[in-house]
C-alpha cells in the first residue's frame, strides 16, 4: 500500500446522506473479477444525469469527497472502494461512515476522516461559492484544510499508522504466526469443521 | 467483571491482545471459526493470495457457495451472462486450487450463504463467522459473533484465519411483550430500523433481548440478526437457548455424543450476565406492534402499514428532510396517501432476510386457496436448493404455482438483481428482502421492504396490505396440503 501523509486536491461537495454503496457502485459492475478498472463504474446511476455534481467541471476532477452523514451504509462491496479510487478521489470526508466501508477504505489507502457535520457544512460552502477550490487532507496533524477554514478530523490510530507508513495488514499479522498456531491448539473438539463434508 | 454476550464470544477468540498504547497502537486479533465465501467478493482475495505466493491457512474452516449472479431459471443450462458465468467459473477454479469445500449451482446444498451456513449445523453459539457479504449478522442469531467484511479481510482471513479488530460498543435491544397475529419478526426489524436510524447501530453490536425475541423460532431470529446492518451496526445476536439448541441438533455439522454434551455446557454460559452493563438500550413494545413497511429509500424510512406517507416537514432534522423529499420524488409518492393505497407490480418473497421454510410457509398460509391479483408478478425465491426441495415435499410449490407465482431455483436474485431477475424502470416491488435503496432490483426500481405474509396479502389484493385486510378464505383453505 502506498504511503499517506498529506493530499491537496479540488473538492467535490456531495450534499447528500445515506450514500449507500449500491449508489457508489451499482451491483451489475461487481461481476468483474479484477481489483481496478471501476472508475466507469462509479455512481453509474447518477452520473446518468447531466446535472450531477461529478459531471462538472471542475468537480469531474476533484479527488476529496465532502459528502453527507451515514456515508458508505449498506452492502460490504470493497469495490466502492476500488470505484473511488479508480475515479481518483484519494480522500472522502463524513461526520459519520458506516463500519465496513471505512475499513475497506483503510486497507485500501482511502483515507475516510471523520469530520464535524458543522464543519461538513462550512465546507460545502465554500466548494460551491468558488467551485475548484482545494481541500488539503493531513493526517499527520488530523487537520482538514479549506480557503479559510481548519477543522479537525478523527480516525483511529492503527488506521492511521498504517495509511503513514503504507503498511501491509496480512504480512503484519504473519508475524504474530506462533500466536495463531498456539491458539489453534485449545480450541476444542466441538466446534465445526467444514471437512470432511458431512450432508444432510 | 461481568460481562455481555459479544464481550464473552469476544475474549474467548483473542489471539493476542492488542498492544493498547501509542500511535501504533494495534487492535486485538481474533480467531475466526468460520468463513463463508461466495464468488462475487472473493476473486480478488483469491488472487491476492496467489500473487503473494500465500496459502489459505484452514481450507476446513471454509466454505464456498454460489448464490449471488445465479440464475433462478434453467440452471442445467450454461449461464447466459458470460461475466456472471466468468465470475462463477473463477470460483471454482479457485476452490479447486485452494482447496476449499464449494456447493455450486444444481448441488442440494447450494444457496445463500447465510441460508447455507445454519442448515449445514456449521453456524453455532460462541463461533466467530465472517464473509464478504454485510448480511453475515444473520448468524448472530445462534450467539455467534458475525460480520461482514469486505475484500481485503476476506483476504486477510483466508491467509491467517484472523482478523484485527476494533473494539465495539455493546447496545441491548429489548423487545418485551407478545406480537399479534400477522405481526414477525420482519416488523421488529423494520420498526427497530426506524427508531434508531440506519447509523444508529453504528460501532455498536447489538443483542436482541425480551420475552418477544424468546418467543422467537431461530428463523425468525435470523431474520432479526440478518438486518442488524441495516441500522449501522457491527453485528446482532441472540442469545442461544433451547430453541436454539432444538433447531441445531441432529443437522450435519452438529457436535455428536460427548461433543453434543461438552458444546452445550458451553453454550449454557453464553448469555449476558445480570450485573453487565450495556452501553446503550433501547425499548420496543411487541405488544402494540403493527406490520411494518418502508415508504423511501433507505431501511430506516418505514412506517407502520396503517399509516400514510410521511411528509418531508415532518423531519426536523435538515438531513432527513432532504433525505425524504429525495426520497418520496424517486419512489413516485405523495406525502399523505395511506400505505395501503400504494399499488404495486411485483411481489418478491426471497433473500437471506425471508426465504426459509418459515417464511414460505406462512405467505403459503396467506394465499392458500385465494387468487393472485392478476396484474401482480410475484416470485417465490428459496434461500437454498435445500429449502427448495422441503417445501416441494409438503407441497408448497404447489400453493404457490396455483396461486400464479413463479416457483423458482436458490439464490439472491431480486434481492439486488446481479441475474436476470431484476425490476424495470419504475416497477413497484413488494419485496422480503433487506435493502430498498435507489435501483437496488434493478435500475428505477421502486422497493417496499416487508414481512412475507404482508407480501403475500399484497400480492392477493395488488396493493400494500396486511393479512387482516383480506377476506376470509374459503373453507379448504384452513388445510395445508401434504402438511407434515
Amino acid at each position: 500500500m502506498e504511503k499517506f501523509t498529506t493530499h491537496t486536491g479540488i473538492g467535490v461537495p456531495l450534499r447528500q446522506s445515506n450514500v449507500d454503496t449500491d449508489q457508489i457502485i451499482p451491483a451489475v459492475y461487481l461481476k468483474r473479477i479484477t481489483r481496478t478498472g471501476f472508475e466507469d463504474a462509479l455512481f453509474a446511476a447518477w452520473r446518468k444525469d447531466p446535472s450531477f455534481i461529478l459531471n462538472q467541471a471542475p468537480f469531474n476532477a476533484g479527488s476529496v469527497l465532502v459528502a453527507g452523514p451515514d456515508f458508505g451504509t449498506g452492502s460490504s462491496r470493497e469495490h466502492a472502494v476500488w470505484a473511488l479510487k479508480d475515479f481518483g478521489f484519494k480522500t472522502v470526508l463524513s461526520s459519520r461512515f458506516a463500519d465496513i466501508f471505512r475499513g475497506n477504505s483503510g486497507k485500501q489507502g482511502l483515507l475516510a476522516a471523520e469530520v464535524a457535520q458543522d464543519d461538513i457544512e462550512l465546507i460545502w460552502k465554500e466548494l460551491e461559492n468558488a467551485p475548484g477550490t482545494e481541500v488539503t487532507v493531513d493526517l499527520v496533524s488530523k487537520t482538514v484544510q479549506c480557503g479559510n477554514i481548519v477543522a479537525p478530523f478523527e480516525i483511529d490510530d492503527y488506521t492511521r499508522w498504517r495509511l503513514l507508513e503504507g503498511l501491509d495488514d496480512i504480512g503484519l499479522t504473519l508475524k504474530h504466526e506462533p500466536d495463531i498456531t498456539a491458539y489453534e491448539a485449545t480450541r476444542p473438539s466441538f466446534k465445526p469443521k467444514t471437512l470432511p463434508a458431512r450432508l444432510s | 467483571m461481568a460481562k455481555t454476550l459479544a464481550e464473552k464470544v469476544w475474549d474467548a477468540h483473542v489471539v493476542r491482545k492488542g498492544d493498547g498504547e501509542g500511535v501504533n497502537a494495534q487492535p486485538d486479533l481474533l480467531f475466526i471459526d468460520l468463513h463463508l465465501v461466495h464468488e462475487v467478493t472473493s476473486p480478488q482475495a483469491f488472487e491476492g493470495l496467489r500473487l503473494a505466493g500465500r496459502k489459505l491457512r484452514r481450507p476446513d474452516l471454509t466454505i464456498a457457495t454460489e448464490d449471488h449472479n445465479t440464475p433462478t431459471l434453467d440452471i442445467d443450462k450454461p449461464i447466459a451472462d458470460l461475466t456472471s458465468r466468468t465470475q462463477i467459473q473463477t470460483l471454482r477454479n479457485n476452490c479447486q486450487e485452494f482447496g476449499v469445500r464449494l456447493h455450486s449451482l444444481g448441488d442440494a446444498e447450494q444457496g445463500i450463504v447465510h441460508v447455507v451456513g445454519p442448515q449445514l449445523g456449521l453456524t453455532q453459539p460462541g463461533m466467530t463467522v465472517v464473509c464478504g457479504d454485510s448480511h453475515t449478522s444473520t448468524h448472530g442469531a445462534f450467539g455467534a459473533l458475525a460480520m461482514g467484511i469486505g475484500t481485503s479481510e476476506v483476504e486477510h482471513v483466508m491467509a491467517t484465519q484472523t482478523l484485527s479488530l476494533k473494539p465495539f460498543k455493546t447496545m441491548a435491544i429489548n423487545v418485551e411483550g407478545t406480537l399479534r397475529p400477522g405481526v414477525s419478526a420482519k416488523d421488529i426489524i423494520l420498526a427497530v430500523i426506524a427508531k434508531i436510524g440506519t447509523g444508529g447501530g453504528q460501532g455498536y453490536v447489538l443483542e436482541y433481548r425480551g420475552s418477544a425475541i424468546r418467543a422467537l423460532s431461530m428463523e425468525a431470529r435470523m431474520t432479526i440478526c440478518n438486518m442488524s446492518i441495516e441500522a449501522g451496526a457491527r453485528a446482532g445476536l441472540v442469545a442461544p437457548d433451547q430453541t436454539t439448541y432444538d433447531y441445531m441438533h441432529g443437522r450435519p455439522h452438529a457436535p455428536e455424543g460427548a461433543d453434543w454434551d461438552a458444546a452445550v455446557e458451553y453454550w449454557n454460559t453464553l448469555h449476558t450476565d445480570d450485573d453487565a452493563a450495556f452501553d446503550v438500550e433501547v425499548d420496543l413494545d411487541a405488544d402494540t406492534l403493527e406490520p411494518f413497511v418502508t415508504w423511501g429509500t433507505n431501511p430506516g424510512q418505514g412506517v407502520s402499514l396503517s399509516a400514510k406517507v410521511p411528509s418531508p416537514d415532518d423531519f426536523g432534522d435538515e438531513n432527513a428532510k432532504a433525505a425524504a423529499e429525495r426520497a418520496l420524488q424517486y419512489m413516485g409518492l405523495e406525502a399523505g396517501t395511506p400505505m395501503k393505497d400504494i399499488r404495486v407490480d411485483t411481489v418478491f418473497l426471497g433473500s437471506c432476510t425471508n426465504s426459509r421454510m418459515e417464511d414460505l410457509r406462512a405467505a403459503a398460509d396467506i394465499i392458500r386457496g385465494r387468487t393472485k391479483d392478476p396484474a401482480v408478478r410475484m416470485l417465490v425465491v428459496p434461500g437454498s436448493a435445500r429449502v427448495r426441495l422441503e417445501a416441494e415435499a409438503e407441497g408448497l410449490d404447489k400453493v404457490f404455482k396455483d396461486f400464479g407465482a413463479e416457483w423458482r431455483f436458490a439464490g439472491c436474485s431480486m434481492c439486488l438483481g446481479m441475474n436476470p431477475d431484476q425490476l424495470e424502470v419504475g416497477e413497484r416491488c413488494a419485496s422480503t428482502s433487506n435493502r430498498n435503496f435507489e435501483g437496488r432490483q434493478g435500475k428505477g426500481g421502486r422497493t417496499h421492504l416487508v414481512s412475507p405474509v404482508v407480501a403475500a396479502a399484497t400480492a392477493v389484493r395488488g396493493t400494500l396490505s396486511s393479512p387482516s385486510d383480506l377476506d376470509p378464505a374459503p373453507e379448504s383453505a384452513a388445510v395445508r396440503v401434504g402438511a407434515a
